[in-house]
């Protein structure tokens, strides 16, 4: 088990590594200017002299891989470098926005795990076949919809129209309402669609007629048998739901105008702040690393099975058919499974 | 009663949907799958409608979309104005169906470049295999960590802004994405008896790549190209609502949504029917998808 932990979190630390660096070679070597992005559009009447100043100040005149190990060098000791825009440490930047966002994006996590796996539940459960595909037709809806489109309806209907929830600002419990409804919109059909692919096949294995056959009721056998086990594959794309939610935060917090990582994305992607910009592209990374690391580690004692090497490849499989949903569905799933041998090390 | 509708859906499943595949030829036929699949009909008008704007808008409307007439500004939806006008007094209707030729050029744009990149380093990966292969499909991996629109937005940081350079940063963000089907396709036909034989044929290795291996390797990347289509549109017209695609006054759907945001409390309209074009759009693009989905996988 040791090993296992072991070589699972040095898979992650590589492939945060890696992040970093892709980031580093798109922002500072791709065919663009840093200097003058750090100067900004307007600014024509600046020397030449005065460029090669600012890029010997921030070191754009050595060799790139020069440039490379330095930031490397910083990133180590825990510097991520200053904001262009502010001047103030990258870290303090996202650190203070983490709060506000973690709020919301807890808050639509609960939301879509409860409704999307409730429908997925309720939909397979009922025998109203007019009221199964009813439900079953929600979710590819769900993913369809804009994300800004529907933050802005919220804002119609329950700001302007009901006059119950504030249209902007992080003020208060009640500004947490509507961005989060907006966040567990999209994940919460991507987990409809996966669970209740998956139950549909659970509800097709043989001990659930033995489960029926000792004499439990439907819907225990639903919930306890069932779903448990219709759970674990949906489990795998843990790590893709959490970048989705990410992802959202930046729409939904410009449009609600809440203080938070989105809006820090945003901002800093308007003002070319290029380290504010790594400094995000490498959280996002940190938070898909660290969530598919736990639930590598979470899955083997939740199925036992996993040990046989490979299981759970197909487990995911299973979950992950070409049409899987969502668009995105596919192989973000695939991509926690970098082949390791771990699991052969307990066959 | 359990065991009989779960034996239905066993067989169901054994017999994927040959019953309603339609048979090639005849309007008979044709009129039988669309009475069948009343939701994939719609789809496919809609977006027949949606390529026919971004073509020929003036066939669709004889209103100019920069044509301001302030004395009409910010009506309702009626006769003379169908979506109602802007805050300029621009009509709206005109607006979106001017805009679609932006947005799906972008989208276009955007799955073509997935498509090739992604393609050529499946291909790569799948074909030659050793270590070329697991370099590539690690750094596909990593690129996965990223949630997409995060990548797109590093590349709009770099590239500047302009639906074009959208295009681009959406395109790249999908490119590991189709990437690992690709390879997992080239992988699964390589190893096909047809291949051997024509390898051992005498065919070249290019021969064999693109003559034998390509074409049986093609069908779920197309697939997954069709769902694409639908992410690439959210995905455009997000960074469009965020003010990183088209300037104004330039129509496009998702900056004209951003811009009706300033004028929400009074006009509805203006956000509202804009993005319930880009929603019915992408459950279009989806719905066909799903649909090329089952018919290759019925005939394969």
């Amino acid at each position: 088990m040791t090993r296992y932990v072991l070589s699972r979190t040095g898979q992650a630390l590589l492939v945060l590594w890696a992040a970093w660096t892709i980031s580093f070679f798109v922002l500072y070597v791709l065919p663009s200017d840093p200097a003058r992005i750090m100067l900004g559009p307007d600014a024509t009447d600046v020397t030449a002299a005065q460029l090669d100043q600012l890029r010997h100040q921030y070191g754009l005149d050595q060799p790139v891989v020069v440039q490379y190990f330095q930031h490397l060098g910083q990133l180590f000791a825990g510097d991520l470098g200053h904001s262009i825009g502010s001047g103030r440490p990258v870290a303090d930047v996202i650190g203070e926005a983490v709060l506000p966002t973690a709020q919301i994006a807890v808050a639509g996590l609960l939301l879509a795990v409860v409704f999307g796996a409730g429908l997925a539940v309720v939909a397979t459960w009922t025998r109203n076949r007019a009221l199964g595909q009813f439900l079953l037709q929600l979710p590819p809806v769900g993913v369809a919809v804009p994300g800004f489109w529907f933050a802005l309806l919220l804002v119609q209907w329950f700001s302007f129209g009901l006059h119950v929830f504030p249209a902007f600002g992080g003020q208060g419990p009640s500004s947490v309402v509507l961005p989060a409804i907006t966040l567990a919109l999209p994940t919460g059909a991507t987990i409809a669609q996966l669970l209740s692919k998956s139950l549909v096949q659970t509800l097709r294995e043989p001990y659930v007629d033995t489960a029926y056959a000792k004499g439990a009721g439907r819907w225990r056998v639903q919930l306890r048998h069932a779903l448990k086990n219709a759970a674990l594959p949906a489990l795998t794309v843990t790590g893709l739901i959490v970048g989705q939610l990410f992802s959202g935060t930046v729409v939904t917090e410009t449009v609600f105008s809440r203080p938070g990582l989105g809006r820090v994305t945003a901002t800093a992607v308007q003002g070319q702040d290029i380290p504010v910009v790594q400094g995000i592209v490498l959280l996002a990374a940190a938070i898909f690393v660290v969530t598919n690391l736990v639930v590598d580690l979470v899955y083997p004692l939740l199925d036992p099975r996993v040990v046989l090497a490979g299981s759970r490849r197909k487990l995911r499989e299973q979950a992950d058919g070409p049409t899987g949903g969502a668009g995105a569905g596919g192989s973000a799933v695939d991509a926690t499974t970098t082949p390791t041998t771990a699991r052969e090390v307990h066959a | 009663m359990t065991e009989t509708t779960q034996l239905a859906g066993r067989l169901d499943r054994r017999t994927p949907l040959a019953a309603d595949r339609p048979r090639t030829g005849g309007v008979a036929s044709v009129l039988g799958s669309v009475v069948a699949r009343p939701t994939l009909t719609v789809a496919v008008l809609w977006l027949t409608l949606v390529v026919l704007s971004a073509v020929l808008p003036g066939a669709l409307t004889h209103h100019d979309p920069l044509a301001a007439d302030p004395a009409v500004k910010l009506t309702a939806p009626s006769a003379a104005h169908w979506f109602g006008t802007d805050q300029l007094g621009r009509d709206l209707y005109a607006r979106v169906v001017h805009g679609t030729a932006l947005t799906l050029q972008a989208a276009v744009l955007a799955i073509v470049i997935g498509l090739v990149g992604g393609s050529l380093i499946g291909l790569v990966a799948g074909f030659v295999g050793g270590v070329v292969d697991a370099v590539l499909m690690r750094f596909a991996d990593v690129l996965l960590a990223i949630p997409s629109l995060l990548l797109s937005l590093t590349i709009v940081t770099v590239l500047g802004f302009g639906t074009g350079n959208v295009a681009v940063a959406v395109g790249v963000a999908s490119i590991a994405t189709i990437a690992r089907i690709m390879r997992a396709e080239v992988v699964r036909v390589r190893t096909a008896q047809y291949v051997e034989a024509a390898a051992s044929g005498g065919n070249r290795w290019w021969r064999v790549l693109l003559v034998h291996v390509l074409p049986n390797a093609a069908g779920p990347v197309l697939v997954l190209a069709a769902l694409e289509f639908g992410t690439a549109i959210l995905a455009v017209s997000s960074l469009s609502f965020l003010g990183y695609g088209a300037q104004p006054p330039q129509p496009e759907w998702g900056s004209l949504v951003a811009t009706g945001r300033d004028y929400i409390a009074s006009s509805w309209w203006l956000t509202t029917i804009p993005g319930l074009v880009i929603a019915v759009t992408v459950l279009a693009g989806n719905r066909l998808a799903r649909a090329l989905d089952t018919e290759g996988r019925a005939v394969r």
